[in-house]
This record gives structure tokens, C-alpha cells and sequence, in this order.
């Protein structure tokens, strides 16, 4: 095998001069990408690297790069896929700043990558290097013009014989190409083999045991390609792993907190990113005595989930944007006649079609007002993994004790991410409780709100003595059809109690930083991870910065105000569109906010502000610390 | 899910019987002369003649005159949302297939805002009694052309007459692949609804009946042949499907139909010489959704246990 550690701008070392000393990069953190055409399995291959990095005690945030189309043209700086993988010494709470080394299995993938400003100034690429001498005239150029354009970014470019070397294991080295650069990484990062060994037979073990025997062949042909041609390794300083841990993304957590909270039920038509939650549930549901129905349309999924949380124990349904708002009637009809349901909406960029694989935070509003009518109803956003799992438990939890609607916001950025958390400890009593099939007391209605707090005890089919309509038209306690003003009034007055009543045993939230200063960052959703960092990193830099983060938004949680009040300046920050305060025609009273900042200035009266972007990708917690700086100076120069 | 199917065997042992006390409801509010009440009395008929327990029987409903039917009824009921009453009813029986299930459409409902769940509803063929009550317009909002009306028939939204040929729901649902059961029935003629509702009841499966019925306000005039001329109607008569030995005497013509036979069905839906009301097609041994889908019931420590082995799949 040849040699080929080509610097840029550097001649080829010839093969009888030994190589220098391999220098060891240490770091208490470090951000890799793997991009390639789809289906060259670049995505598994960060992911079994991220699995075992996590058990060697890293702390670990995967996120898939993904395409819109499932094998968009190849070669195409818009079609690259992938997985990205931030390593640290702690837990890694979100996907970091910008990539420093990447391994691109094509010149056009990487370029993408690079034109969108995903790498750092210095990042070392590794990039497969046959394109460099492929038949096509026309691919020979686009590989020297996409260098030609990388050039002057100062990255340090590897060209790796990818195809001449997996051909020497495999006589498809499209289909290899994943494990082989594995065993660079796993070369580069000190990988336990043994450890990348067994994930790589665990990752294929649907295929045959060839398959998998080829595959870490494959592995072990990278690693060795490493180990005789790189000059350099990068060391991520470890933290023991001291308990049980589990790694998996977003919306498997979402599958699988479901199951332990006790639902049997799911209802489903396939939308991005939504839609993996379904296969996770397909794979496991029915062991469990569970049903995923994938129904006809996003309606039907709503009217079966409903249909069966009526008939017993709640259901859910699982959508995206364009699916909640076709599921909006029904949520209304689960509202007004108080029939328990959890709706996961995992956020993709809208409106429309959208950025339907894309992370974005824009469905608040609609979530919270999409029915019309007064309807009110719960809304939590999980903002890390792991409180994507226990969520599930939470949702169903309220949504029968309060017997109405509670709508979980997810994103695109936790469902594709990964992370480590602690080993979910299961309570049987999430389980348990099944659905109350005895007699109904005499006399007691359907609707028998307690004034005080509008809650009522729900009667299931099946109970004797409890025979009654339940209907979507305005109803009184025995569901009988009432059109009177006061029972209208009544009715909608018990339904809004319920919220309130819920936002009284929440506990306020917690501010992280100093409880009082200059500037408080408000968030919801998955960027607390990179608020978080940002807000630590601006605290560490002097400035006077503090973040909050929110669960709930519908009831909001208690305490905001009594917050906000010893802060100087209020800012969300949010994935979702707003009008920049200095835009062309701009002024403060149309300026178009961040949901959030909408919502917390109509219910706290305070000027909260707000720095919102659409990037299509998880916030970096750098753009976010450049925003408090540019907030805090203008505030400082008022 | 099916712990619940144990804890709901209230049948087993019931000693109750139910008289049509027990299934009244209150006294309904549809129009005089409106075909929902003969529908509605046939139904109580039935609930009493087949003691389906009141407890353990829901009646689901979408919006329109005909959706109001739960109300009047003392069995459970779900009075939706318009078009939506049957992927509701599919989650019910999905969930409890142990719950008697009945659904009520107009004809805005099964055949337009909702139609495409009568599709996927037909092929699932879940056991439940789906009633298509078709007055030809939309009556709760006054009087506007529905899918069904005839092409010419004049309202307020096609006062020239509707523009199209009409909807035939019989033959639409004969086409979808998988439908079990399909009927038609008119509400003036009580003895052959009665009759029907019983034969789609006892098939095991989604058994469609459509219902003509009069709607004394917007299409009175449509039905009046029928109403007036039993020689307008052809009976489909079968010991497999609906035969009523005293209607014989009125209604001269009858045609022995198998119900087996799915082309016989087809073309005979297809015709429109007479008003022909019968079982058109009936086939007990289609794949049920909710047999297919059956579930065992699961201890919480099987449960627990499970999810532990799901967990070590992810374990670090």
C-alpha cells in the first residue's frame, strides 16, 4: 500500500523516509463528522462510534446528517449524509460548535458541508481520494475544483484510499466503505477494538454472520491503514462510568417511555421526523401487548388514538407539523368532551412541507392555539433524551388525571441526537393501573366537575351504570346537549380550571447561574444543552448572564414573573422565525417575535426579548454566546 | 391491552334482560315525518330482540341529523366530529373488542368529508354495524347537495340541480377490497330495516348498510316512487342474506341473489332501473383487522421484565 499522507501544499513523503513521530492531540473535547453519499452508511458508522465511545466513558451528542430524499443524486453538495459526533470528558448536553475533523467518503459531500460553515477553520479532513484519478474526466475536475474552493480555509487535508483498500476485503466497496472508516476513527480516537468488534457484530446481527465477519474485516483493514500512514491521534480525556447507562436517541426514548408508561396504543401515519418512533414501537409493541396502527391518514390517527383512550387506557398519537395541524379537529373534539390523549409532535422547519428533516422550535403557537374555539390543554417539551423517555410517563399521567389533551413537543434535533443518560429506573405502578370497568355509583354523571378545581372522574364503556353520550357539541355534567349561556359558561370555566389546578403543583423552575443579574436567556425545548454552555461560557468570560429553562408552556410554569424580575433584560432564545428589532420597516410594535417570547410577554407583561434563528440545525452554542454579547453591549449602550 | 377484556365479561353468567325501556333514551328532536325515527325504533328493536348488554354496547356518531341517534339511545355513545365517526369507532374496537360497536353517518359524512375512511374502515373489516343514513342532501345545514343527491335535484348550493351523477355507496363499497358485508335498506319499509339491521348485526365483521331514508324537509319528492310504488322496488332475497316472507305480498319483485357472489353483487349495484334492497354481498370468512391484531394481555412484571431487555439493547 502506498503512502499517501499528503499535507496540503506539501509533497508526497516519499516511502523510504520514516515517518515523523505520531503526534497525540489532548483535549477535553472534540467534534468528528462522518459525511457521504445516502445509503453509504456513514450514519451507522457514527453511530456504533458514538456507542462506543459512550461505554468508554465519553460523553457523547450524535446527530444524523440528513438529506430530505433517501438517495438524492450522488455527489451532490446537497445530498450529504451522515452522522456528526461530539465527544467530551462530561456529559455533552448538545452537538457543539463547529466539526474539527470529518471523514468524507466524497470530495462533493465534504463541500456541502464546508459551504454551510459546519467545519472549523483548521479541521482535518480525511477524504477518499479515487475520485482523484476516476475515469470521468468531469469527476477528476469537480475533485480538484472542490479542493481548489477548500483550499484556503487552512484545513489540513488526508487523502485516504478508501476504495483501494475495502476492494482488498469486499468486492463492493461502496457497501464497506462505513466500517473501514471506522477503524480510522477507531485508530485515531483509541477505540477498544474488542469493544468495536462486538457493536459492529451487534449492528449487523439482522444479516448474516458473513456479513458481520466482513465488516469488522473491514474495520480492522482502516484501523491498520491508520495505524501505518496518520501522523497524529486525538485523546478525549474520559470520565469512569460509575452506573448503568443507556445511549439511544430521541424518539427511541419517546418509544420506549411510552411502553413504560403503561399505553397500549399507538396511532400513527409516517411523517418525517416523526416516523421512527412507529418503527421502534413496531419492532417491540406487540411484546409488550401493545398496537401501533398505522391508520389511513393523520385524522384517522388522531379519531383511533381518541377512540381507543375512550374505551380504556390512553393512547397516543404521533405526528410533525403538517400532521398536527390536520389532527387540530380532533384535538378539539378531545378537549371539549374531556377524553384523555397524548399527541407527540416531533418539530420539523415549516410552514408546509418545510424542512421536513430539519430541526426547528415553530410549532408552539399552533400547538398551544391551533383549535379554535377555547381549548385549553397541556403542552410539555422534553429538552434533553432522557426527559424524552420520561415525558411519556408524565403526558399520560396528567392527561388522565386531568382527562384532557397533552401535546409533547419533540424536535427533529432530539429525535436523530444520541446521548448517554443514567439507566431509566422502571416503576411498576407506571404501569399497572388498567382502566375502571365497575359499576358506576348511582346518580353519578359523566361530567361531575368539582367546582373547584373542574376535575371530574371519567366513566369508560364497559362500566354499568354509566351509559351516556359523550359529545363534541356544548354539554352540561350529565353530557346531556346544552346550548344554555350559563351552562356554556360553566363548562368552559372547568375546563380552563384544570390548567390552573395543574400549574399549582408544579414546582417553579430553576435558574441556572446567578438568580438575579443583567441578562436572563429563556429557553424551551432541545437547546437547553447549548444554552446552557453558552450562557456558562459568557458567565466564565465576566458578563452577567443567567438561562432559564422551560418544561411546560401550557400551563406555563409557576414563579416566571417573581424570575424575571430581578433580571435586567429577558431573552429567548429559540429554533423559530423573528424579525430582527433593526429590520427595514421593523419597529416594536409589529415586530414579529420568537414564540416563546410571545407567549411569556402576553402572560408575564414583560419585555421579553428574543434571538431566534431558522438554520435548519441545532443552534451552536457560540452563535448563541455571540447573540448575549451583542444583546448585553446594545443594552449597555442605551 | 386486554386485561380489559377479562374484567369486562359482565356477559358471562348475566342474568339481566334488557326490555326496550332500557335502551330509550330521551325523546328525540328530529323533524316529524323524519326518516331517523323509524331507523332509531328498528335499533331499539334490535338491542332488546338480540339483548346486546346496554353497558357493553356504543353507539359512535359523526355530525348531521342522523349523528344525533346516540343520544336518544341508554346504551354508551360518542357523538364526534363530522366525517371522523369511524377511524373513532376502529380505535374502540381496537382497543375493546369486546365492546359492541355501531356507527351512525349521514351521507355528508361516510361519503364526503369522510370518505376516505369508509374506504380503509371497509377493508379492515372490523366487527361492527356501520349505518349509512342517506336522505341524498345535507339537512342539519339546510339543504345543500351531497354526494348522493341525484344529478338534477336542485338546492341551495346547486339551485340549477346537482351537477354531477350521484354517488352510489352500495357500489363503492363493493369495490374495496376486503368489504364483508353490504346492504340496503329503506327506513318506510320497518320489517325489511329490522330484518337487515339484525342480518348485519350477526355477521361477524364491517357490515355497511345503507339506510334510504326520507328527509320530509329537503328531498321528500326523491323517495315518493319508492315510498308510494312497491313495484319501484326489487327485494334481493337469500336464506343467506335478508328475506321477510309477509313483504313478498306487497313487493312483487324479488330476485334470489346469493350473497357469495361478489360479481352478482356488482352488477346488480350497478343498475338503477329499480330501488333493489337486500343483502348484496356477504362473506363471513374475510380477514377481520381485530383478529389480526389480537394481543395478549401481559402481567405488569412480564411488562417490566420486557422493557429491562429493551433497555439492555441500549445499555452503555
Amino acid at each position: 500500500m502506498e503512502g499517501l499522507v499528503i499535507p496540503t501544499g506539501v509533497e508526497a513523503l516519499p516511502e523510504q523516509i520514516p515517518r515523523p513521530a505520531i503526534r497525540s492531540i489532548r483535549t477535553s473535547e472534540h467534534v468528528l463528522e462522518i459525511v457521504s453519499d445516502s445509503g453509504e452508511g456513514a450514519q451507522k458508522c457514527g453511530q456504533i462510534f458514538g456507542n462506543v465511545s459512550a461505554r468508554m466513558g465519553n460523553g457523547v451528542w450524535t446527530v444524523e446528517i440528513i438529506p430530505a430524499e433517501i438517495e438524492p443524486p450522488p455527489r451532490s453538495p446537497a445530498g450529504a449524509s451522515g452522522n456528526r459526533v461530539r465527544l467530551g470528558k462530561g456529559p455533552v448536553t448538545n452537538w457543539g460548535d463547529e466539526t474539527e475533523l470529518v471523514v468524507a467518503f466524497n470530495e462533493q459531500a465534504l463541500l456541502g458541508r464546508h459551504r454551510l460553515g459546519a467545519l472549523a477553520a483548521k479541521a482535518t479532513i480525511l477524504i477518499e481520494n479515487h475520485w482523484a484519478t476516476h475515469a470521468d474526466p468531469a469527476i477528476r475536475g469537480q475533485w480538484s475544483e472542490a479542493l481548489a474552493e477548500m483550499e484556503e480555509s487552512g484545513y489540513r487535508i488526508v487523502e485516504v484510499p478508501m476504495e483501494e483498500c475495502c476492494l482488498t476485503v469486499v468486492e463492493n466497496a461502496r457497501r464497506g466503505k462505513n466500517m473501514f472508516v471506522l477503524g480510522l476513527l477507531g485508530w485515531i480516537y483509541d477505540r477498544d477494538p474488542d469493544l468495536c468488534h462486538q457493536q459492529i457484530e451487534s449492528a449487523f446481527r439482522k444479516k448474516s454472520q458473513d456479513v458481520a465477519a466482513a465488516n469488522v474485516r473491514l474495520f480492522e483493514a482502516g484501523y491498520a491503514w491508520a495505524e501505518a500512514n496518520l501522523d497524529f491521534r486525538i485523546a478525549v480525556e474520559t470520565t469512569p462510568v460509575d452506573e448503568p447507562m443507556v445511549v439511544m436517541n430521541g424518539n427511541d426514548a419517546i418509544a420506549l417511555g411510552a411502553v413504560a408508561a403503561g399505553m397500549e396504543l399507538a396511532a400513527m401515519y409516517p411523517i418525517t421526523p416523526a416516523t421512527s418512533v412507529s418503527h421502534r414501537l413496531g419492532e417491540m409493541f406487540e411484546r409488550f401487548g401493545g398496537v401501533l396502527h398505522q391508520a389511513e391518514d393523520e385524522i384517522a390517527a388522531a379519531g383511533v388514538a381518541i377512540g381507543a383512550s375512550y374505551a380504556g387506557k390512553v393512547a397516543f398519537t404521533i405526528t410533525s407539523g403538517p400532521g398536527l395541524a390536520l389532527k387540530t379537529e380532533f384535538l378539539g373534539l378531545a378537549i371539549m368532551a374531556e377524553i384523555p390523549l397524548v399527541v407527540v409532535d416531533v418539530q420539523r422547519g415549516g410552514p408546509s412541507t418545510g424542512l421536513p428533516t430539519k430541526v426547528e422550535q415553530s410549532d408552539l403557537l399552533a400547538a398551544l392555539f391551533g383549535q379554535p374555539g377555547d381549548a385549553p390543554h397541556v403542552i410539555i417539551a422534553p429538552a434533553t433524551i432522557e426527559e424524552c423517555f420520561q415525558v411519556m410517563v408524565t403526558a399520560r399521567r396528567i392527561a388522565e388525571t386531568f382527562r384532557t389533551v397533552v401535546v409533547v413537543l419533540s424536535d427533529a434535533n432530539l429525535a436523530t441526537g444520541m446521548q448517554p443518560f443514567r439507566r431509566p429506573t422502571i416503576d411498576p405502578a407506571w404501569l399497572a393501573e388498567s382502566p375502571d370497568q365497575s359499576p358506576v355509583p348511582e346518580g353519578m354523571q359523566p361530567y361531575e366537575w368539582d367546582p373547584r378545581t373542574g376535575l371530574s372522574t371519567r366513566i369508560i364503556p364497559g362500566q354499568p351504570a354509566g351509559m351516556h353520550t359523550l359529545t363534541g357539541l356544548a354539554h352540561d355534567e350529565a353530557s346531556h346537549v346544552v346550548y344554555d349561556a350559563s351552562t356554556h359558561q360553566r363548562s368552559s370555566t372547568m375546563r380552563s380550571r384544570k390548567l390552573a389546578v395543574l400549574q399549582s403543583a408544579l414546582r417553579p423552575p430553576e435558574v441556572n447561574g446567578p438568580p438575579d443579574g443583567e441578562l436572563l436567556v429563556v429557553g424551551w425545548g432541545s437547546t437547553k444543552g447549548a444554552i446552557e454552555e453558552a450562557v456558562d461560557r459568557a458567565r466564565s468570560e465576566g458578563l452577567s448572564v443567567s438561562s432559564l429553562h422551560l418544561r411546560f408552556l401550557s400551563p406555563l410554569e409557576p414563579g416566571l414573573r417573581g424570575i424575571f424580575d430581578r433580571f435586567t433584560k429577558i431573552m429567548t432564545v429559540e429554533i423559530n422565525y423573528s424579525d430582527e428589532p433593526d429590520d427595514p420597516y421593523v419597529t416594536e410594535e409589529n415586530r414579529r417575535r420568537g414564540q416563546l417570547s410571545f407567549l411569556l410577554r402576553a402572560q408575564t407583561l414583560v419585555d421579553v426579548d428574543c434571538w431566534t434563528r431558522v438554520p435548519g440545525e441545532p443552534l451552536r452554542p457560540r452563535m448563541i454566546l455571540d447573540a448575549v454579547r451583542s444583546r448585553l453591549s446594545m443594552a449597555g449602550a442605551q | 391491552m386486554n386485561e380489559l377484556c377479562s374484567l369486562a365479561i359482565f356477559g358471562a353468567g348475566d342474568e339481566r334482560s334488557f326490555d326496550l325501556g332500557d335502551y330509550e333514551g330521551p325523546l328525540p328532536r328530529w323533524c316529524p315525518g323524519c326518516g331517523d325515527h323509524s331507523v332509531l325504533t328498528a335499533v331499539q328493536r334490535l338491542l332488546v330482540a338480540e339483548q346486546l348488554e346496554p353497558e357493553r354496547t356504543v353507539f359512535v356518531s359523526g355530525i348531521g341529523c342522523s349523528s344525533r341517534l346516540p343520544h336518544y339511545l341508554r346504551t354508551y355513545g360518542f357523538h364526534g366530529i363530522h366525517g371522523r365517526a369511524l377511524p373513532v369507532a376502529t380505535g374502540i374496537k381496537l382497543h375493546r373488542p369486546d365492546l359492541n360497536v355501531f356507527v351512525v353517518m349521514g351521507d355528508g359524512d361516510c361519503t364526503s368529508i369522510g370518505a376516505g375512511h369508509w374506504l380503509h374502515a371497509t377493508r379492515y373489516n372490523m366487527d361492527m354495524v356501520a349505518l349509512l343514513l342517506d336522505n341524498n342532501i345535507y339537512g342539519l345545514t339546510k339543504n345543500q347537495t351531497s354526494p348522493t343527491t341525484p344529478q338534477g335535484y336542485p338546492s341551495n348550493t346547486q339551485p340549477r340541480g346537482s351537477w354531477l351523477p350521484a354517488l352510489n355507496p352500495v357500489e363503492a363499497t363493493l369495490g374495496i377490497t376486503n368489504a364483508s358485508f353490504v346492504a340496503q335498506t329503506a327506513e318506510w319499509i320497518p320489517a325489511h330495516l329490522y330484518a337487515t339491521l339484525q342480518a348485519a348485526q350477526r355477521h361477524r365483521g364491517f357490515s355497511f348498510v345503507r339506510v334510504l331514508q326520507r328527509c320530509p324537509k329537503f328531498t321528500a319528492p326523491l323517495f315518493e316512487e319508492g315510498v308510494r310504488k312497491p313495484d319501484a322496488i326489487e327485494l334481493i332475497v337469500h336464506d343467506d342474506g335478508v328475506t321477510v316472507p309477509a313483504l313478498t305480498e306487497v313487493y312483487r319483485h324479488t330476485l334470489r341473489h346469493d350473497p357469495l357472489d361478489l360479481d352478482g353483487a356488482r352488477r346488480l349495484a350497478e343498475k338503477s332501473d329499480r330501488i333493489r334492497l337486500g343483502v348484496f354481498f356477504r362473506d363471513a370468512s374475510r380477514a377481520r383487522y381485530e383478529d389480526i391484531r389480537r394481543v395478549r394481555a401481559f402481567t405488569t412484571e412480564e411488562k417490566v421484565a420486557l422493557l429491562e431487555e429493551e433497555l439492555e439493547r441500549h445499555a452503555v
